[in-house]
């Protein structure tokens, strides 16, 4: 393959929304309220929509007969570059949406840049992306409120998860190497150009839900290195089950 | 059908075109959705390029699949391409397929503004499909689809989708 970074690179995006698309896809008739419940898998519909479009460019850099299953399924824990924010674990409902809309903020910059980008697949995954993530940020941006700004215990365990979460913020706007060629190339997005903007954002909101916008400076990374928290190896465990029992299966 | 909105159809395919429906959406053909970005002849070949309503939307696959077997009845070969860019929009959409829409039980989708003011619950005004009463309410903003919200009547009671504006 002659292009490793812009493989990488590829991967470091659509590995957030395959695996953020299977958190959410393991409270499908499990949502709190069957509207919710029919929400999350909407919008892990758009993830995983998302993702194919992705991995099916990715596996035409590798060629040699490569398809998308291969670059979804057919990898190791150390070779998914997904960032650790999108892999914890859907503790509740109110953790659920602060990962969500952490997470939204971000992806929605992130397509925004991608949009400009010089490589046209990518920049058309991100063309239709945007109105999809629009959606999803307006309904997790919702959802902070109401719990935020709902009842004693809501209002708690909100705080709790935002608080918990933080510390996973900051490794989004983490470059790699990848992500600093691609940068250079003129199709990657430099998001740590953004970090202000989405702190910004994200505190409005916050402020907005009566959330207490966290303090804390201890940041943890590693996902965008291939290193990620004990949680991962469940995902791919259920993720990667199929094809690992039936390799080279099809729908 | 408007066919302005689809410049690159070659006319003596329409037939064919138009007896392949949305699967879950029946009533509404692949030219109603405005999914159809091109399609001509080429040889032998017919060249479709189809474009996704929204990325996840599972029904590609088996429209790409009807298509392809609707012109295999007829005789002919037809090559299916997925194409992203432009990004569809729900202004696509025929005239024809937004009645028909309608006539099925799905609020055919409002303009952009007022869409946002719908979902948001701020104003009243997507039309109930059973009575016609905008006295109505959203219930959830994602439906049964990706491309739905679900909305109550106040008025006759009645549940109903909303086919989400796209931009």
């Amino acid at each position: 393959m002659n292009n490793n970074n812009l493989y990488n690179y590829i991967l470091g995006i659509a590995d957030n929304t395959l695996i953020l698309g299977q958190r959410l896809g393991e409270l499908c008739g499990h949502g709190p309220a069957l509207e919710t419940d029919i929400a999350l898998t909407n919008i892990a519909l758009d993830l995983f929509g998302q993702t194919r479009n992705y991995f099916q460019y990715a596996a035409l850099l590798v060629g040699d007969g490569k398809a998308e299953d291969d670059v979804a399924y057919m990898r190791t824990e150390r070779n998914y570059f997904n960032v650790l924010l999108v892999e914890q674990p859907n503790t509740h409902f109110g953790y659920v949406m602060g990962r969500q809309f952490l997470f939204d903020v971000y992806h929605l910059l992130l397509l925004e840049g991608l949009q400009n980008s010089s490589d046209i697949t990518l920049a058309a995954i991100a063309d239709k992306g945007i109105k999809e993530v629009t959606y999803h940020k307006r309904f997790s941006g919702d959802w902070m409120k109401r719990l935020g700004d709902g009842t004693a215990e809501s209002r708690q365990k909100m705080q709790e998860a935002i608080d918990d979460l933080w510390r996973y913020t900051d490794e989004l706007f983490q470059l790699t190497k990848a992500d600093k060629a691609m940068i250079y190339e003129g199709i990657g997005v430099d998001v740590s150009n953004f970090k202000e903007a989405y702190y910004q954002e994200v505190s409005e909101i916050l402020n907005e839900a009566t959330i207490t916008v966290p303090e804390n400076k201890y940041f943890t990374s590693g996902g965008k290195k291939g290193i990620h928290t004990e949680h991962m190896g469940y995902i791919l465990a259920d993720l990667q089950y199929m094809q690992r029992t039936y390799p080279n299966m099809k729908w | 059908m408007t066919v302005e909105l689809q410049p690159n159809i070659d006319i003596s395919l329409v037939p064919i075109l138009e007896s392949v429906s949305d699967p879950e959406i029946p009533v509404l053909s692949v030219l109603d959705m405005g999914v159809i970005r091109e399609a001509i002849q080429e040889g032998g070949v017919v060249k479709i390029k189809l474009t996704p309503t929204y990325s996840g939307c599972p029904a590609m696959d088996v429209i790409g699949d009807d298509l392809k077997k609707a012109f295999s009845e007829k005789g002919k070969t037809a090559i299916v391409e997925l194409v992203l860019a432009p990004a569809w929009t729900t202004d696509w959409m025929s005239e024809a397929g937004t009645i028909k829409l309608e006539a099925y039980g799905i609020a055919a989708p409002l303009d952009a503004i007022a869409d946002k003011e719908a979902l948001l619950g701020n104003k009243k005004l997507v039309k109930c499909t059973n009575c016609g009463s905008t006295n109505t309410h959203v219930v959830s903003q994602f439906g049964s689809t990706a491309c739905k919200a679900l909305f109550k009547c106040d008025d006759c009671q009645e549940p109903f989708d909303y086919f989400k504006c796209l931009k």
